[in-house]
């Protein structure tokens, strides 16, 4: 590579804001505000439903059906400039009718800022969010890893599927409250149902979609592929 | 065309079929003059002697090869599926999950100081920087202040292990290359600094080093003598690994060029840490959002060129030495003082204390038997650790074991990456990249 | 083998019998096989967490395995001897952990490194086996979290002297044990819930809130 290498260094955007600190005695309520709460506020209205700052931290709570179109907009607004989701996870209290909270971690390194975007969801409901895939990349298996855990489902996932159990796993969704530590089925029940899952003796349909090789096995193959039942040792 | 000379028929399996038996179809393939192998497209069984040769179409057959979940170079238990088109990868599809665990439900079944053992062993390469990540994230969550020696300390402690984890990382990434020796010197010189942990906190490796407000134990003496001595030794180590490697034509050989992101991508697919700086994005947590003062140390941040594997070293090696660095101005400034902040409604007060003094007993009790509470809230502390941005949400309902505990871990946001990387790379490029990403599966899995 | 198959009917396992009919040729043969055995282990790193660090720190240079015949690590499970399970092993991991214990020719053995491949360790939840005896046979268990690398080595040890104190005319010890066809458990399903009740002060650590 030849020319003058000039990384991309962040807080670009603001060349005049001091270095950053270590935050020292942060106020636990009313700290400052981050300016894109103003700025959501002033673009979306009706769609932000509150603004808290907890411990230094702007959260922004948004009408669920917006969050796709209002994360669009951090990452591509030249005021905002949301380049880097750090995490989408969810939250549910142990207090029975509080909703399901779905939280995104954004930050903008041009900026050097820091904002928590919620949703929430009533637990009779369904559990569906728009999914941020399209916008930010790392969001594939952070959705996958929600859906997994919680049962929410991403709306525009291009893979949406259980990442860290098994995809046959009949327990539930682990980090649900009415999930039991120890999980619903007694031990020898939990081993043998996963024994016989056995995940890496199964190849999956997309695995075996690739290229050529579906379309030249027989018929009869494929359709006994498609029944789940085992292949390839 | 007719018959050939054949030099011999070799029975191979042809293309992917099976019979009604559910056995592969074996399609006899021949030799022919020019050498060549040749094969026959036919389904249909054919005898001996007289054969057909068709046009070779090797280029149209993709394999499906599972790398995993138990092998020697996934660094942990990952499986990556990958469609190769003789030995190019076309496509990777990674599968984790296999040492879940559970991580995040025990924390909500546990109170603060419960959990600090479960931040050991999730990324267990960075036990203490994992302990301190999680106080400081409690710590604000409880609105307590450290005292400036534990801030001292837990900077030590991170850098201590960031150097260990890159020294696991160095030594299993040369395996994977090939070279065998470096890892033998960086688990030694890993060994010098396990010597420091277990004098301590006790342990070598699963630390719990540090309590919300403070620290588990202090420094005993003779310990900065110990941290100076492996400080002055050290840095020959990097150079000796240094001079090794780095003009090494094997090893330039096997990683310029690999697994490169640009800028943009590496953004976007959320990747930090080494991995980031190497692709060209000067995003560290110590300077950007700062934590334990880190703006006071003078140190500076690697940054390399064209993200490949090449670069993701060098970053690392620099690193360490920036580590040394930093290691060496904290142990020039450690203050005196208490370790533990005076906040005795969340960290235990000193026995002798608690043995005299009324008040004193009465927080030792409510704390051992119901555990410190902090008011109604969530926060989000991230730290710099040395796979990248690791971050722990905290969401507190005032009672005393949290309603969620969220580990925000890099590599798993790292490896999601790893498709986009390998696409096009030679197979045993995919090992290298794997092995440059440096990835820790317990932390992955949590 | 740890949990060894039940002697079938009139088969004997052997103890020590000075009147045994024994000869003085089988038991030199026993010798000599055992010292072999024990001296050239290949271990099988079955490495998942925090125990394969440490199970690497005493293969490296400092504690060194090679003394005990056992550097030459064997990844794949047809070449190697002694399976050491290195680190927890949740429920997704199990039938791999079991298929690589049947790819494992005989004569093998188990080390069970860890608290948590021992017995679930500090993952007393959903997601991970309560002990890797409830899916293949243990003979050694080396307590710690993780394990100093002088803990395994005694662990190896113990192995060693497990190793010679077998016999040839012992039939049992070289059997294959095979899992209930339905349920592909080696032991009986109520013997597994029993031995992963929480038990102690761990019956209080389900409770999610005071």
């Amino acid at each position: 590579m030849s020319g003058a290498f000039t990384p991309v260094m962040t807080g670009s955007a603001d060349p005049a804001a001091p270095r950053p600190v270590t935050p020292k005695a942060v106020p636990y309520r009313n700290g400052a505000v981050s300016p894109s709460a103003a700025a959501l506020r002033a673009q979306f209205g009706d769609a932000i439903r509150r603004v808290a700052v907890v411990w230094g931290e702007t959260t922004v709570v948004v009408e669920p059906g917006r969050e796709g179109e209002i994360v669009r907009w951090l990452h591509d607004d030249p005021s905002q400039r949301y380049d880097y989701l750090s995490d989408v996870t969810a939250v549910e209290f142990r207090d029975v009718e509080a909703p399901i909270e779905v939280v995104w971690h954004l930050r903008s390194l041009p900026f050097r800022r820091f904002l928590r975007l919620k949703v929430e969801l009533a637990k009779g409901g369904p559990l569906e969010v728009d999914s941020v895939w399209p916008v930010y990349k790392s969001a594939d298996w952070l959705e996958r890893e929600c859906y997994d855990m919680f049962g929410i489902r991403f709306r525009g996932h291009p893979d949406l599927r259980r990442i860290l159990m098994w995809e046959q796993y009949r327990e539930g969704h682990p980090l649900r409250k009415d999930f039991p530590l120890r999980g619903r089925f007694s031990r020898s029940e939990q081993l043998r149902q996963a024994l016989m899952a056995n995940p890496e003796a199964r190849y999956s349909m997309e695995e075996l979609s690739i290229a050529d090789a579906f379309d030249d096995l027989p018929e009869e193959i494929r359709h006994r592929l498609a029944t789940g039942e085992r292949t390839g040792e | 065309m007719g018959t050939t000379n054949k030099r011999t028929v070799e029975m191979a399996l042809g293309t992917p079929g099976v019979d009604a038996q559910g056995r592969p179809i074996r399609t006899p393939v021949t030799v022919t003059e020019e050498g060549t192998l040749a094969q026959l497209q036919t389904g249909s069984p054919v005898t001996f002697e007289t054969v057909q040769l068709a046009e070779p179409d090797l280029a149209g057959e993709h394999m499906l090869i599972n790398i995993g979940p138990q092998h020697p170079a996934t660094h942990g238990v990952l499986r990556l599926v990958l469609e190769l088109d003789g030995e190019t990868v076309v496509r990777c599809i990674p599968h984790v999950g296999y040492l879940h665990c559970g991580f995040e439900k025990i924390g909500e079944y546990r109170q603060y100081n419960q959990i600090i053992p479960w931040t050991d062993r999730e990324d267990y390469l960075n036990s203490m920087g994992n302990n301190v990540a999680f106080a400081l994230g409690a710590e604000r969550l409880f609105g307590v202040e450290i005292t400036p020696r534990c801030t001292v300390l837990r900077v030590i402690a991170s850098e201590l292990s960031r150097i260990i984890s890159h020294l696991v990382w160095l030594g299993t990434t040369c395996i994977d290359i090939g070279a065998f020796t470096p890892f033998l010197w960086a688990f030694d010189e890993r060994e010098n600094v396990y010597r420091l942990f277990d004098a301590w906190v006790g342990a070598r490796l699963t630390t719990s080093a540090t309590r919300v407000g403070g620290m588990a134990a202090d420094i005993p003496d003779g310990w900065m003598d110990g941290l100076r001595a492996f400080l002055s030794t050290f840095p020959r180590t990097i150079d000796e690994i240094d001079r090794m490697l780095t003009t090494n034509a094997i090893w330039v050989g096997r990683t310029v060029g690999l697994g490169a992101m640009s800028p943009d991508e590496a953004t976007n697919y959320g990747l930090s840490g080494p991995l980031l700086r190497a692709s060209g994005v000067a995003y560290d947590v110590r300077k950007d959002f700062p934590y334990l003062e880190y703006e006071t140390y003078e140190f500076d941040v690697p940054v390399g060129t064209h993200g490949d594997v090449y670069d993701r070293y060098l970053v690392r090696m620099e690193e360490l030495r920036q580590s040394v660095r930093i290691l060496q101005q904290a142990a020039d400034r450690l203050p005196d003082g208490p370790v533990n902040c005076s906040d005795h409604r969340v960290i235990l007060p000193p026995k002798s204390d608690a043995m005299s003094d009324m008040e004193s007993m009465i927080h030792h009790f409510k704390q051992v038997m119901e555990g410190p509470r902090p008011p109604i809230g969530e926060c989000y502390v991230a730290v710099e650790s040395p796979k990248g941005e690791k971050g722990y949400y905290f969401v507190s309902d005032g009672t005393a074991k949290p309603v969620r505990w969220r580990i925000r871990p890099p590599s798993f946001v790292n490896l999601s990456a790893i498709p986009k990387m390998v696409e096009g790379t030679l197979l045993s490029d995919v090992i290298a990249i794997n092995a440059s990403i440096d990835i820790v599966m317990g932390e992955i899995d949590r | 083998m740890g949990l060894t198959a039940p002697p079938r009917a009139g088969e004997q396992i052997a103890t020590y019998d000075p009147a045994s009919q024994e000869s003085w040729v089988a038991t030199r043969l026993d010798l000599l096989v055992n010292w072999g055995r024990a001296n050239s282990l290949w271990p099988m790193p079955f490495g998942t967490a925090c125990c394969a660090i440490e199970f690497m720190a005493t293969a490296a240079s400092r504690f060194d395995l090679a003394r005990f015949g056992m550097e030459r690590m064997s990844f794949s499970p047809r070449q190697a001897d002694v399976l050491i399970c290195a680190g927890r092993v949740p429920f997704k991991l199990a039938p791999v952990l079991r298929r690589i214990w049947q790819q494992m020719p005989q004569p093998k053995w188990c080390i069970s490194m860890g608290a948590c491949a021992s017995s679930g360790g500090m993952f007393d939840n959903y997601a991970v086996v309560q002990g890797i005896d409830t899916i293949i046979p243990v003979d050694v268990y080396v307590p710690g979290c993780p394990p100093r690398p002088e803990g395994l080595l005694y662990g190896i040890m113990m192995l060693q002297e497990k190793v010679k104190r077998e016999r040839m005319s012992d039939t049992t010890l070289r059997r294959e044990m095979e899992p209930d066809p339905t349920s592909g458990l080696y032991i009986p399903a109520e013997a597994i819930d029993e031995l992963s009740e929480p038990f102690g002060n761990s019956v209080q650590q389900t409770r999610s809130v005071l």
